[in-house]
């Protein structure tokens, strides 16, 4: 187990900087996941950490040593990869012992430390067999167990969930998630998904363009979103954004609606962002909401409605009985309501 | 009242619509293109090998005295043993270089894609082309092998390329690799590519050096290609004919007859014809050897099976 330190990181292809100075803090056993759009820069950050990407600027530090320079090899990690990268050639005893045949270790040796690892992860009776025999879910767990006999500081995941289905995602979350609790080895996880995220990391880290966006624990980055892309990004269905301005101590929408401002708001000039929840609409209140679809899930029902000039998501407790073109009347939560200016993105309300 | 027989389709009707009938209809231009160009030469000449039969008078079956008669050939023999020395020197001359150069071209190279195009020249020029430009290179007197080493003062006279036994059938094996080398490469790059780059950064981090990681992973995952790639490239060696016939003739003394020239040479010069072709199957049991081997040997790996 080792902290991570990732001090004003650059990486530029030629002339072309594509990442602007990351810097991330990761303490010892946490489970960090670098979450953002394709593009954002966040595998080349795990690539970075793992050595396999040339760090242009800045510093990388596992424990107390820089391993800017430092091969792959000699840097203490294991990484889960997103096709999970077994050597189809060796069986599933042979892919997980690898790395200790490399350094010599002895046949009996590998043996006791695949096999505790095969049983933690449920595949004992697997280990004769050859990737292309199993199942995705078994590839992944395969690709895991490498990482585990390794005893690594530190554990990468590179998108590993991205090949299965949606069930099995669910699932392998969790076993993950159990993994390092029994572990409690450092992991920094990569992902697009906004929900694994929130369910795995004890820090997510999102990124956008090559820069870090805002850094905290999953439910603080869903009540305090530093800027509009991080409150659109985290949550689902996504937070509404109403573009206006504040009038009369009210918030009134481009549409010439009227809403209520969160305590504390100061009337500041200018064009602003009302960002609600979805959760933080409720019925029953004075503002209209024209229904456009309504997609009933069960425990709660989802709206899409229109909101002062502007397309909403709604999530209803209730279940609701107005069909597309009605209209009925909601309420705004004004203390879970954030307010963003419009020019900067930057979060206004405290 | 009884089935009319004019409500019956037609034959061809039948057939049209018959599931299997279409079939061996789609089935036949094929059919009759391998039966006359490949079943219909290869049974000739296994039967013209048992037989007497020159240029000009048709010959009699004559069981396995052709070949009763190259077992006590020493030339027959010393095809044989020319053609063995050439294929295994070169195939693993052409192994061995092709897939250095497959594993060079594998690498992010500026201009990647012209050294790749390049490569494959020595492949699409026609083989008497560039068995004309050796026997330039190779010419006992105006050799430019022989000039350079002249000029460096490493020999004091031109090497004798092709008129030396030994030297000739290092020349013509020279000659061969250099044709040979981009089919090698060039299908080995193709197997390389598809490995996926993520297995070796998987092995370095696990602690493979990059000589580790071409030993246990690339080689082992290319090894169905190698296996084709070079069952290709030893029945080509074997079978070769073009750049000897161009260079030496099979000379000098026949120290560079293979099996398939001194075929030629007796049967058509010479006008053996059931002899000729007697040699030329003679051939057939080392190749299918190879392909045997090959198929048992290299290809069949459990890794690759479907089920278990």
């Amino acid at each position: 187990m080792a902290s991570v330190t990732i001090r004003d990181v650059r990486k530029s292809y030629g002339a072309v900087e594509v990442m602007h100075g990351v810097s991330v803090d990761i303490d010892e056993g946490e489970f960090v996941v670098l979450v953002g759009p394709s593009g954002c820069g966040k595998s080349t950050l795990l690539r970075m950490l793992a050595g396999l990407e040339h760090i242009t600027a800045g510093q990388i530090l596992i424990g107390d040593k820089v391993v800017n320079d430092l091969p792959p090899k000699e840097r203490d990690i294991a990484m889960v990869f997103q096709n999970y990268a077994l050597y189809p050639h060796l069986t599933v005893a042979e892919n997980m012992g690898f790395s200790l045949k490399l350094k010599g270790v002895s046949r009996h040796e590998i043996e006791q430390k695949v096999t505790p690892a095969a049983e933690i992860l449920g595949l004992a009776h697997l280990l004769d067999r050859y990737p292309r025999q199993l199942s995705g879910g078994q590839r992944q767990r395969v690709a895991m167990g490498r990482a585990i006999v390794r005893d690594p500081q530190v554990f990468l995941f590179d998108e590993p969930l991205s090949n299965l289905d949606a069930k099995l995602r669910v699932t392998m979350r969790t076993e993950i998630k159990n993994l390092h609790h029994r572990l409690q080895t450092t992991t920094v996880y990569v992902t697009h998904d906004q929900i694994e995220a929130m369910t795995m990391a004890d820090k997510i880290v999102v990124m956008h363009d090559g820069r870090v966006e805002q850094i905290g624990a999953p439910l603080e980055l869903y009540d305090r979103p530093a800027n509009l892309f991080v409150a659109g990004f985290i949550g689902s269905p996504a937070m509404n954004m109403i573009a206006g301005r504040i009038e009369g101590g009210a918030f009134v929408s481009e549409g010439g609606q009227r809403l209520p401002l969160p305590p504390g708001a100061h009337a500041g000039s200018g064009k602003l962002i009302y960002g609600a929840r979805p959760e933080a609409i409720t019925l029953g209140g004075d503002i209209p909401l024209t229904i456009l679809v309504t997609e009933p899930t069960g425990a709660e029902t989802h709206v899409v409605g229109q909101l002062g000039g502007t397309q909403v998501t709604c999530v209803f407790r209730e279940r609701l009985t107005a069909g597309p073109g009605e209209i009925v009347n909601v309420a705004i939560d004004a203390a879970a309501v954030h307010l963003f200016d419009a020019e900067s993105g930057v979060r206004l309300s405290n | 009242m009884p089935d009319q027989p004019a409500s019956r389709p037609s034959l061809w009707r039948r057939i049209a619509e018959s599931r299997n009938g279409l079939g061996f209809l789609f089935m036949l231009p094929a059919a009759v293109f391998l039966l006359c160009f490949l079943t219909y030469p290869l049974g000739l000449g296994v039967w013209l090998g048992f037989t007497d039969t020159r240029i000009g008078r048709p010959g009699e079956f004559i069981g396995l005295e052709n070949y009763q008669w190259l077992n006590d050939d020493p030339v027959f023999w010393l095809s044989v043993f020319n053609t063995l020395f050439y294929t295994t020197i070169a195939s693993v001359l052409k192994f061995g270089l092709g897939l250095w150069l497959a594993l060079l071209l594998n690498r992010h190279l500026p201009a990647k894609n012209f050294f790749r195009a390049i490569i494959l020249l020595p492949w699409v020029v026609p083989t008497v082309l560039s068995a004309l430009a050796f026997w330039w290179i190779f010419d006992s007197q105006f050799s430019i092998i022989s000039w350079l080493l002249m000029k460096w003062g490493l020999i004091s006279q031109p090497i004798n390329f092709l008129g030396d036994p030994w030297t000739a059938r290092w020349s013509v094996i020279a000659a061969n690799v250099w044709r040979g080398i981009p089919f090698v490469a060039i299908s080995l790059l193709a197997g390389l590519q598809t490995i996926p780059q993520s297995l070796n950064e998987a092995a370095a981090i696990d602690g493979a050096t990059p000589w580790q990681r071409f030993t246990k992973v690339t080689l082992p995952l290319l090894t169905p290609i190698i296996a084709v790639v070079m069952t290709f490239s030893v029945l080509f060696t074997f079978t070769d004919f073009q750049l000897i016939y161009v260079l030496t003739r099979g000379g000098p003394v026949n120290a560079t007859h293979l099996m398939a020239t001194l075929s030629f040479q007796r049967a058509i010069p010479g006008g053996q014809l059931g002899e000729g072709a007697a040699i030329a199957v003679a051939m057939i049991p080392f190749l299918l050897a190879a392909i045997l081997f090959s198929f048992f040997g290299l290809q069949r790996r459990k890794w690759q099976q479907g089920a278990d």
